[in-house]
């Protein structure tokens, strides 16, 4: 109770003169140390178990799912991850046809997805008529709250037996051409196939990047926009000289959480790959991921390195995202060195 | 204003009470799958059994015909409470493992070095069987194929239809040049162990990919998941070509092929037809059988036999009772009550073996 009586005014130090003298009529209680820095500590460290929970959770997930694939890893070897030959009724688990469908159709969905959805933010944020924003903000934000057997049942559907006639009309158009005729074929031509999981994907991950660069574009400063005008920029050298450079650190993370979607989807690849494991660079030809292949040959596993080999896949999956994120972070910092560090 | 509302709620009440009414009285006067009048429960007369929980999980060939008999016994046996949740035979069978459930579904048997795992004796009970169609999309052509040459559809070395082996064992037929699609099964699948262990027996040398429930299969083949998921391929794609189960065929409105059999006829997939390769097959003391490939002027060669499986010993002298009546309804009205839904009954032989086997239960 006697610290009741000391005077905050005594109290010269600077650091907490502020804090000190709000809280001073109330109570200090007897604490040597203001209020203020002990809410902070608790923050902190509630923040610090909050960060360090993912951290935990991830290295558990990991051991768990290493700890339990490998019989799977004992039995196959390498091959497990350097064979395409996916034969359970031989007991042969090869996976690198998954690793190679799960990667193909990912980049295919992005190639896709970015162009659109970089396009998208540009409007919303600067082209727009000022009415038209918030609407067509709230209907993309809304295509990313659909489910993904959603977008799986539409791509099944009705996506994919639309498709053979423009795939063949494609293939048509470009065969004799040296690369492109042979991406754009197929051994046949199928309605489920790397290409028709790739538009599916495309559509689901659209949302989310574009909700992203949105935000990010939404951050350039006026001024340097209105600086880019004043030196008599169009409105294309506007974005090109001011938004776009601004935001490519928000965008390449938009980019990256569309992609880490894209990589783990599974339902709606499922559904629309067509299910025969192969590498090929054969667009319209049918593939598989995955992710897809965990979920539809789970439940009928009763193996035991089938299982085994069921949770690796996991395991790739799981590296996969980790060496693709990596990656495409180092690219961009590099890009970002040779231009000269601008976000 | 509090008292209109009120007033209002009075006729809308009334109403939600007549319809939960009106649906309770039809929900329990006609089962489903009843779709004729004759199937009314003659076992009615039986003793109630008490309370009880059956929960079982496995089997998604069989679920069809286990909701439609579930749905009766429980007309009659209002206590028990019996629940199939699917989720495929190898799900079954790991949840019996487990002690999840009272009882599995399984279109397999047991792999030896599987029964260990068992918290102790399981018996056999085959329920119905089916046969597994060879369903394709080709618009005004009754096609007849040999094991031989379904082999080699299905490992995709005939590519077109009018492929000299497709034409000789359908001379006559205007076969068009149209390329094959092959459509299979894209999840793990007792449908498909069922499918290649048929071409492994039937087919000899010409098949090579071996059977399991996921299969190596040539590339260009298309998947979907389920029986559904093919019959969608099939239907949806000219020139296509798959195997689907009896009901889920039927349901899509395919066209199957007549697949030549053990004794050289051609034989189309019916109930009847399966019924006769049940009657071909031999019983094992355990109540397994395999009719594929079986002998037999009308036999179907692909025919899925379908079991539920349960513990001999059963703890709980409620489970035990409610596990015997539900055994002995599906084989007294649920017999009747597998036709409606497109699954082939027991013949006689099996039928009676099973149901001396279900007073093995709890001894």
């Amino acid at each position: 109770m006697r610290a009741g009586f000391s005077c905050p005014h005594h109290q010269v130090d600077p650091g907490t003169f502020v804090t000190t003298t709000i809280a001073a009529p109330s109570s200090l209680a007897g604490s040597q140390r203001p209020p203020g820095l002990i809410t902070d500590r608790i923050v902190r460290a509630v923040v610090f178990v909050a960060g360090a929970v993912v951290l935990v959770i991830l290295a558990l997930i990991a051991y768990t799912m290493i700890n339990e694939a490998l019989p799977a890893f004992r039995s196959e070897g390498w091959s497990y991850f350097t064979s395409d030959v996916w034969d359970p009724a031989h007991s042969k688990y090869g996976t690198l046809a998954f690793t190679f469908g799960t990667v193909l159709v990912s980049g295919i969905a992005l190639v896709l997805a970015v162009p659109v959805s970089i396009g998208i933010a540009l409007f919303t944020t600067e082209v727009a008529p000022r009415w038209l924003r918030k609407p067509v903000t709230y209907l993309v934000d809304l295509l990313a709250a659909v489910p993904s057997v959603v977008f799986g049942l539409w791509g099944l559907l009705v996506l994919a037996p639309a498709l053979p006639g423009f795939y063949q009309g494609w293939h048509d158009l470009f065969s004799g051409v040296p690369v492109l005729g042979s991406l754009f074929d197929g051994q046949p031509i199928a309605q489920r196939s790397f290409m028709t999981a790739g538009i599916v994907l495309a559509v689901m991950v659209t949302p989310i990047i574009t909700s992203v660069a949105r935000e990010t574009f939404a951050t350039v400063p006026q001024s340097q926009k209105d600086a880019a005008h004043a030196l008599g920029a169009t409105r294309w050298e506007m974005i090109r000289a001011a938004v776009l450079p601004h935001s490519r650190g928000g965008l390449t993370a938009g980019i990256l959480i569309g992609l880490g979607r894209a990589l783990g989807e599974t339902i709606a690849v499922a559904l629309v790959i067509g299910s025969s494991p192969q590498i090929s660079g054969k667009l319209f030809g049918s593939g598989d991921a995955a992710a897809s292949v965990i979920a539809l040959q789970w439940g009928e596993a009763s193996d035991g390195t089938y299982r085994a080999a069921l949770i690796g896949l996991g395991v790739v999956l799981f590296a996969v995202t980790l060496v693709v994120g990596v990656a495409a972070r180092a690219i961009v910092a590099r890009a970002d060195r040779n231009a000269g560090g601008t976000a | 204003m509090k008292r209109s509302r009120a007033r209002m709620l009075v006729p809308l009440v009334l109403t939600i009470g007549l319809l939960a009414a009106a649906c309770g009285s039809s929900s329990s006067s006609t089962p489903k799958g009843d779709k004729g009048g004759s199937t009314s429960p003659t076992t009615a007369a039986a003793p109630k059994l008490a309370a009880a929980t059956l929960n079982g999980s496995g089997s998604t060939f069989q679920q069809a015909f286990d909701e439609a008999v579930i749905t009766e016994f429980q007309a009659a046996q209002p206590a028990v409470k019996v629940v199939y949740g699917g989720g495929g035979s190898g799900k079954g069978q790991t949840d019996l493992q487990g002690g999840l459930v009272q009882w599995a579904g399984s279109d397999s048997t047991v792999k030896p070095e599987d029964v260990a795992k068992y918290k102790g004796r399981f018996l056999y009970f085959p329920t119905v069987a089916a046969p597994i169609t060879v369903s394709y999309n080709l618009s005004g052509v009754k096609l007849k194929l040999s094991p031989q040459t379904l082999a080699k559809i299905f490992e995709g070395q005939i590519t077109k239809w009018d492929d000299a082996a497709v034409k000789a064992e359908n001379a006559g037929a205007t076969l068009p040049s149209t390329a094959i699609t092959v459509a299979h099964r894209s999840d793990g699948s007792g449908t498909t162990a069922n499918f290649t262990k048929y071409l492994v027996a039937a087919a000899g040398p010409a098949w090579t990919l071996g059977t399991d429930k996921v299969v190596a299969w040539p590339s260009g083949t298309q998947a979907g998941e389920g029986n559904g998921g093919v019959a969608q391929i099939v239907k949806s794609t000219t020139g296509s070509i798959g195997y689907v189960d009896y009901s889920d065929a039927k349901a899509a409105g395919l066209v199957f092929a007549s697949l030549k059999n053990a004794s050289g006829s051609f034989v189309e997939p019916s109930l009847e037809s399966a019924t006769a390769a049940l009657e071909a097959a031999t019983l094992a003391a355990d109540l397994t059988y395999n009719p594929l490939n079986a002998t037999g002027a009308k036999a179907y060669p692909i025919t899925s036999p379908t079991y539920i499986l349960v513990y001999s010993t059963q703890a709980d002298p409620a489970v035990k009772a409610a596990i015997k009546g539900f055994l002995e309804f599906i084989y007294a009205d649920g017999q009747k009550t597998a036709t409606t839904v497109d699954f082939a009954p027991l013949p006689k032989a099996i039928l009676t073996a099973a149901k001396a086997q279900i007073t093995k239960i709890g001894v």
